[in-house]
């Protein structure tokens, strides 16, 4: 369909002008773009605290850092990882953008509720960084807040309290939009077994933003009350108990695990049916799944802590429930395979993100299982090794189907095409130099490194060399891949409107789309 | 449908879905305190109810009594504006207010005693009992105290929802926004049914 006469969102003016056109503007394209931007600047950020990070760890010793700088340094890498850019991250980027198009509606359910979200992202986000310029020194918490440290520090802990506390009531209003927009929203004709993956997925992590935020939005509250009130839940001196702190900080943390990646799970499935030229196999298996990750991933919290202190039952119980939720996301790799299978497969640069997906969420979530039973746990918990489980499924994961997404949707966002051949070098530099960052730190923790030290025994210095250069190495890969995408911004070609001959209703529409997406609301047969 | 009236559209199931949404977010809220609370109380039982004796019965089944009314009040606002009773919609919705607003007053008064007997976190006088008693009144100042704050955030709701029907933005076609307040009441108000067997009602 070929609507180019009316004004595409870009282009678009509304009331405002300049700048205000954009963090005023209440269209679901625009703000998926300020997410976008936001979540990219912040991601510079992260990364490079991670690279001082690898710095440091090049040798032993002090190299770069001492070791309350390199604590200060990997709590605000993970909080800014965690809180501002993975969970908020595929939802609020390709949700804001693409939920709407792809279920055939003009725009969300609340558009000023969505803009309200990404205003109290940016006020949370400033609050939570805030506490690395206030007097006093920078939070040492780790990002998970552990009690009794956080409130006995005396670093800046309440601004990242706060802040962490704002971002969770931005992504609880962004979940809440997206379940009434598809419970009220989807084009005529399109029944529920009718949406795509991409939406489904979002469904699921919808729910879980909804009901499991707030709990970890009342504990951080009441760790705030312990800072300033003195008020006892968590102080074992004043008959608190701070292992309750840990299960309600897991309570919400676990399922936040599955806020990141059922999206990241659902771009794959758009993009391997796109490049294979088939159906998704087994749509129903794949819904069913997202849907079972996302109830099961609510009773699994307990393996956080499998050496903090539990009863023999509930160690089991959790431990038994970790292995269930393997099963339904096996049941997607197990769809992924066979979509490729005997499909006709282009292989462009979205497809090779998305087939590197597969290889590094599968040695992730093999290796979650060896930390899920509960006697290689003993020896594996807070080592390198849970790092390296946790940056393969998150980083691997949600980062690997993050960018599938923006190449394979790019062409759609700004009407341009990229430059596939800077894209592809980016993504195979980035490919390996993540394997070598990560690879050794599964070693590391067998031979016993633990984590969020900044210091090690002579004995791990080579896996830490590769590890570090590992690092070097994604980092280049990472600048070739935002340097080529920024530029093609810029000076891109003008790209069809179905480059990938995709088959979802992003595809009907013009590049960019117009501002209310459809010239007329499709009807689904 | 033109360009700027995506805010336009009325559906009232939706938003009424919305929020019923945010209520189930609220629950959860309210619900890892009320986790809290169990642990707390299964491990200091008798220290509990002790503690309990402290707080006045009268003043928290007054209050319940209020937000009961209060309840009832704004249920009624929503069938009088359906009958396109304005006045008397304002009028209801005016008792609730009032109501909200006698609630808070009482529990200013409640926990001014509170403080000024020197039961709050932190004080001498309750650090020399024991950790029971301590945790009881932290769990009753954070819990009564996000539950007042809830309350106040009510009166804000239904004082925007009575200028909505005084200048008929809310009339009998379009009152979800009412039906809403009056939803958020309810919770408002089983929060409170809750808070009050559990704190005063044990000792």
């Amino acid at each position: 369909m070929d609507n180019s006469n009316l004004p595409n969102y870009l282009e678009y003016k509304g009331k405002y002008k300049g700048i205000f056109a954009w963090i005023f503007s209440t269209d679901h394209k625009r703000i998926g773009l300020l997410y976008l931007y936001s979540i990219m600047a912040f991601f510079i950020v992260g990364a490079i605290l991670g690279l001082l990070m690898k710095f440091e760890l090049i040798a032993p010793g002090k190299t770069i850092m001492e070791a309350k700088a390199y604590n200060a340094v990997f709590t605000l890498h993970g909080i800014t990882m965690i809180f501002l850019i993975v969970v908020p991250g595929i939802p609020a980027i390709f949700g804001n953008f693409f939920l709407p198009i792809l279920i055939g509606a003009k725009d969300v359910f609340y558009p000023r509720l969505n803009l309200l979200s990404w205003w109290l992202y940016i006020i949370g986000a400033v609050v939570a960084i805030s506490s690395q310029f206030m007097n006093g020194a920078s939070p040492d918490t780790g990002w998970t807040f552990y009690a009794p440290y956080s409130f006995k520090t005396q670093s800046n802990v309440l601004p990242a309290l706060i802040g962490a506390f704002i971002l969770g009531f931005s992504s609880i209003l962004t979940g809440l939009n997206f379940i009434v927009t598809m419970h009220r929203m989807r084009a005529p004709g399109m029944k529920w077994l009718k949406m795509p993956i991409f939406p489904w997925t979002l469904y699921g992590t919808a729910w879980i933003q909804l009901l499991a935020t707030p709990v970890v939005g009342i504990t951080l509250l009441m760790v705030v009350a312990e800072r300033v009130l003195n008020i006892g839940f968590f102080d074992p001196a004043l008959g608190g108990d701070p292992v309750l702190y840990q299960h309600l900080f897991w309570i919400y943390s676990h399922p936040a695990v599955y806020i990141m990646i059922l999206p990241a799970m659902g771009i794959i499935s758009e993009v391997i049916p796109t490049f294979a030229r088939k159906a998704i196999f087994g749509y129903k298996a794949v819904v069913i799944s997202t849907l079972l990750i996302a109830f099961v991933g609510y009773f699994v919290w307990g393996h956080h802590m499998f050496t903090a202190g539990m009863s023999g039952t509930s160690l089991f119980a959790f431990s038994f429930l970790t292995f269930l939720v393997a099963i339904p996301s096996a049941i997607k790799i197990f769809n992924w395979m066979a979509t490729l299978y005997k499909g006709s497969i282009l292989l462009r640069t979205p497809m090779y993100w998305a087939v590197s997906f597969l290889f590094v969420f599968m040695i992730g979530g093999l290796s979650g299982m060896v930390l899920g039973a509960l006697a290689m746990n003993v020896h594996l918990h807070d080592t390198a090794f849970v790092v390296s489980h946790f940056h393969f499924i998150v980083f691997g994961g949600v980062g690997f189907a993050f960018f599938a997404g923006i190449h394979y949707w790019f062409p759609k966002i700004y009407g341009k095409t990229y430059d596939a051949g800077w894209a592809d070098t980016g993504w195979i530099v980035f490919f390996f130099g993540f394997l070598l960052l990560y690879t050794p730190m599964f070693y590391l923790g067998i031979a016993g490194m633990p984590r969020r030290y900044y210091d090690y025994v002579p004995e791990f210095h080579f896996a830490n060399i590769l590890s570090s250069f590992g690092a070097f190495i994604m980092i280049a890969g990472l600048s070739i891949i935002i340097i080529n995408l920024f530029r093609s911004v810029r000076k891109g070609e003008k790209a069809e409107s179905n480059p990938w001959s995709g088959k979802t209703l992003e595809w009907t529409i013009s590049s960019p789309p117009i501002v209310e997406n459809f010239e007329e609301i499709p009807e689904i047969k | 449908m033109t360009e700027d009236n995506t805010h336009d559209h009325y559906d009232h199931e939706g938003s009424k879905l919305g929020m019923w949404l945010f209520i189930f977010t609220e629950l959860l809220f309210f619900g890892g305190l009320f986790i809290v609370y169990a642990v707390m109380r299964y491990k200091n039982g008798i220290a509990f109810c002790l503690a309990a004796e402290e707080l006045n019965v009268s003043i928290g089944a007054i209050n319940t009594v209020i937000l009961l009314i209060s309840s009832a009040t704004i249920a009624m606002s929503i069938s009088s504006i359906q009958m396109k009773k304005t006045k008397l919609t304002l009028l209801l919705l005016a008792s609730t207010l009032i109501l909200a607003i006698v609630f808070l007053v009482n529990k200013y008064f409640e926990w001014g005693a509170k403080i000024e007997h020197g039961l709050y976190p932190g004080s001498e006088i309750l650090e020399q009992f024991g950790h029971g008693e301590v945790l009881f009144f932290g769990l009753y100042y954070f819990m009564t105290g996000l539950h007042a704050l809830h309350i106040i955030i009510g009166i804000i709701f239904i004082a925007v929802m009575m200028m909505k029907v005084k200048n008929g933005k809310l009339n009998a076609d379009r009152f979800v926004q009412l039906e809403n307040a009056g939803l958020y009441w309810h919770l408002v108000d089983v929060i409170w049914i809750f808070l009050f067997p559990l704190f005063y009602l044990i000792a």
